[in-house]
């Protein structure tokens, strides 16, 4: 996009901004409408397990049920509770909602359509996502209130347990593509099933890290079965608590870039990223980005799927979980896989 | 001009909110401020071009370290007064710890200008390393030249990591009271668990 720019008659420094700008729009505010789409889908999957009908009154089908949700959030009266630290309290959304877009920075959409094509890009994205847990933090600990407050508490515990193991989680995909750019593991996912399916799930050793990993980014995006920041029925609604109007909607807005961000990685991960899910000519016809969406919004399917299944998890649960169970497997498979490629001959 | 200018505003970010972290009044703001100093350093580091040290940074410290911190803190009854009665008594402790720092600053920067060390020279050139990108240059030094001490620190964190376990660890007599046995949940039946009971009215049940 800068040499487009640069055509226009900028600079070579004037046109990357105003290229990096206007990528930075062209994902941010895609991002948004596909979030306010997704909690309709979420609300809808809902609805039909629970043989109910769900929004079906604003617009066709209920359409514009979410952007009428937006609009009334948005003239509501943002309230602030007196004994609240008021800085904090304000900072903390904004941190949710900045967060939660950051992350998108180096996602490729397909070959190419990526903001930034860095290095450490999976780096970052678990830089970025050890973050998310200070929008919460914040929150819980500004309101004063003692609810949002157990929230925090919970918040900070879960993030880090989960994290480490995605950690190792990660660690093995990377072994196995032998870099830290998401385009380049992409790209050696290619053909990986017997030359002809792409993704690393189709491979004894990667599908056990890709169901933990699954499992993992549920806890980490706060999603039913591991939701006990927002336990409704312990917490009223845990750190959102004492929150009203638009600051309540940029947390709203930021758990779904960040469930969204989740089901994207595990699309470049492990199933292939904007590539057909089989090495087969005619496939690369349709658009990469098309096969990136799509699979991106089949594991949305799967998160709402169990978030209307699957009942909370009690909380020593989640913790023996996330360290008694996922963290030595994660770590036992580091070990295999780096043993396996090894032996293999896989870096000669 | 970009760097220039990225590097200042780093800097005096860093510099403004580590000076913040010891004025603030409260604890939690300033381990906020911490983690923002945390971050300018990330920044600079990227400026630098060790992007993968920048990463390790904000994954480890701000991602865990200042989480466990901002942890502690947020729990800990904050008492102002208290705070600042304690300020005069540890003023002479406090200059002696700053008196310590600036010395070893002093001497470390002595140190590096006085010679060559092995990884950098004063001008700031790095010694050359292996391969293009940041990730498999440390790698390879790391496995290779200073692998016995990557794995003495690897040893020292796992006496720390015992060390903290074996302090917090309590024997449990009796019942074993909070143990929550998975398998046995797990494998309970409806028949175990409930019973039907068809009352008549009136009359209560013994259970």
């Amino acid at each position: 996009m800068t040499g487009f720019f640069q055509s226009l008659g900028l600079s070579y420094e004037w046109a990357w901004g105003v290229a990096t700008v206007a990528g930075v729009l062209l994902i941010a505010f895609p991002l948004m409408l596909a979030v306010a789409m997704v909690i309709y889908v979420d609300r809808k999957v809902w609805a039909s397990i629970n043989l109910r009908r769900g929004p079906n009154v604003v617009g066709p089908f209920g359409l514009l049920q979410s952007f009428a949700d937006g609009l009334k959030v948005f003239l509501q009266e943002t309230i602030i509770p007196s004994a609240a630290n008021k800085g904090i309290f304000l900072l903390a959304p904004i941190v949710t909602f900045t967060v939660a877009l950051a992350a998108w920075a180096v996602i490729p959409f397909d070959a190419g359509v990526v903001l930034a094509d860095i290095n450490v890009g999976l780096l970052y994205i678990l830089a970025i996502s050890s973050l998310s847990v200070y929008g919460i933090v914040m929150s819980g600990w500004a309101s004063n209130s003692k609810y949002p407050f157990f929230s925090a508490m919970r918040a900070a515990a879960q993030m880090i347990s989960y994290e480490v193991s995605i950690g190792f989680i990660l660690v093995c995909v990377v072994l196995w593509a032998g870099s830290f750019n998401l385009t380049e593991i992409v790209m050696a996912q290619r053909g990986h099933g017997f030359g002809i399916i792409n993704g690393y799930w189709f491979n004894l050793l990667l599908f056990p890290m890709w169901v933990v990993f699954f499992i993992s980014s549920l806890a980490e995006t706060q999603r039913v079965p591991f939701d006990l920041t927002e336990a409704e029925s312990e917490l009223v609604a845990g750190y959102q608590t004492e929150y009203s109007s638009m600051a309540f909607a940029l947390f709203w807005l930021g758990e779904y870039a960040n469930i969204l961000l989740m089901c994207s990685l595990n699309t470049l991960l492990f199933f292939g990223g904007w590539l057909p899910p089989i090495d087969w000519a005619p496939l690369y016809v349709v658009p990469g980005i098309v096969w990136f969406l799509l699979k991106t919004f089949f594991f949305f399917f799967l998160f709402s799927w169990v978030m209307a299944t699957v009942p909370r998890y009690r909380y020593d649960q989640l913790m023996r979980l996330g360290w008694k169970v996922f963290l030595p497997m994660s770590l036992g498979f580091v070990v295999v896989i780096s043993g396996y490629l090894m032996a293999t001959g896989h870096y000669s | 001009m970009i760097q220039t200018f990225a590097f200042y505003l780093f800097a005096v970010l860093m510099i403004a909110s580590a000076v913040l972290v010891i004025t603030a009044r409260n604890p939690v703001h300033s381990v906020l401020w911490l983690i923002l100093a945390f971050f300018n350093a990330a920044g600079l580091m990227v400026l630098v071009g060790a992007e993968f040290i920048a990463m390790l940074l904000v994954i480890v410290y701000v991602g865990a370290v200042a989480v466990l911190f901002l942890f502690v803190v947020m729990m800990l009854d904050i008492d102002f007064a208290e705070l600042r009665a304690g300020f005069i008594r540890n003023f002479p402790l406090g200059i002696a710890i700053a008196l310590v720092l600036l010395a070893e600053l002093v001497l470390g920067i002595g140190a590096y200008r006085a010679g060559e060390i092995v990884l950098g020279t004063p001008t700031g050139a790095a010694a050359p390393l292996i391969g293009a990108g940041n990730t498999e240059s440390l790698g390879a030094l790391l496995y290779s030249k200073y692998l016995f001490l990557f794995e003495a620190t690897g040893l020292v964190l796992l006496v720390a990591m015992v060390g903290a376990i074996v302090l917090t660890l309590r024997e449990r007599d009796g019942a074993h009271r909070g143990h929550q046995n998975i398998g046995k949940q797990v494998r309970r039946k409806p028949d175990e668990a409930t019973v039907m009971k068809r009352p008549t009215i009136g009359e209560g049940i013994d259970l």
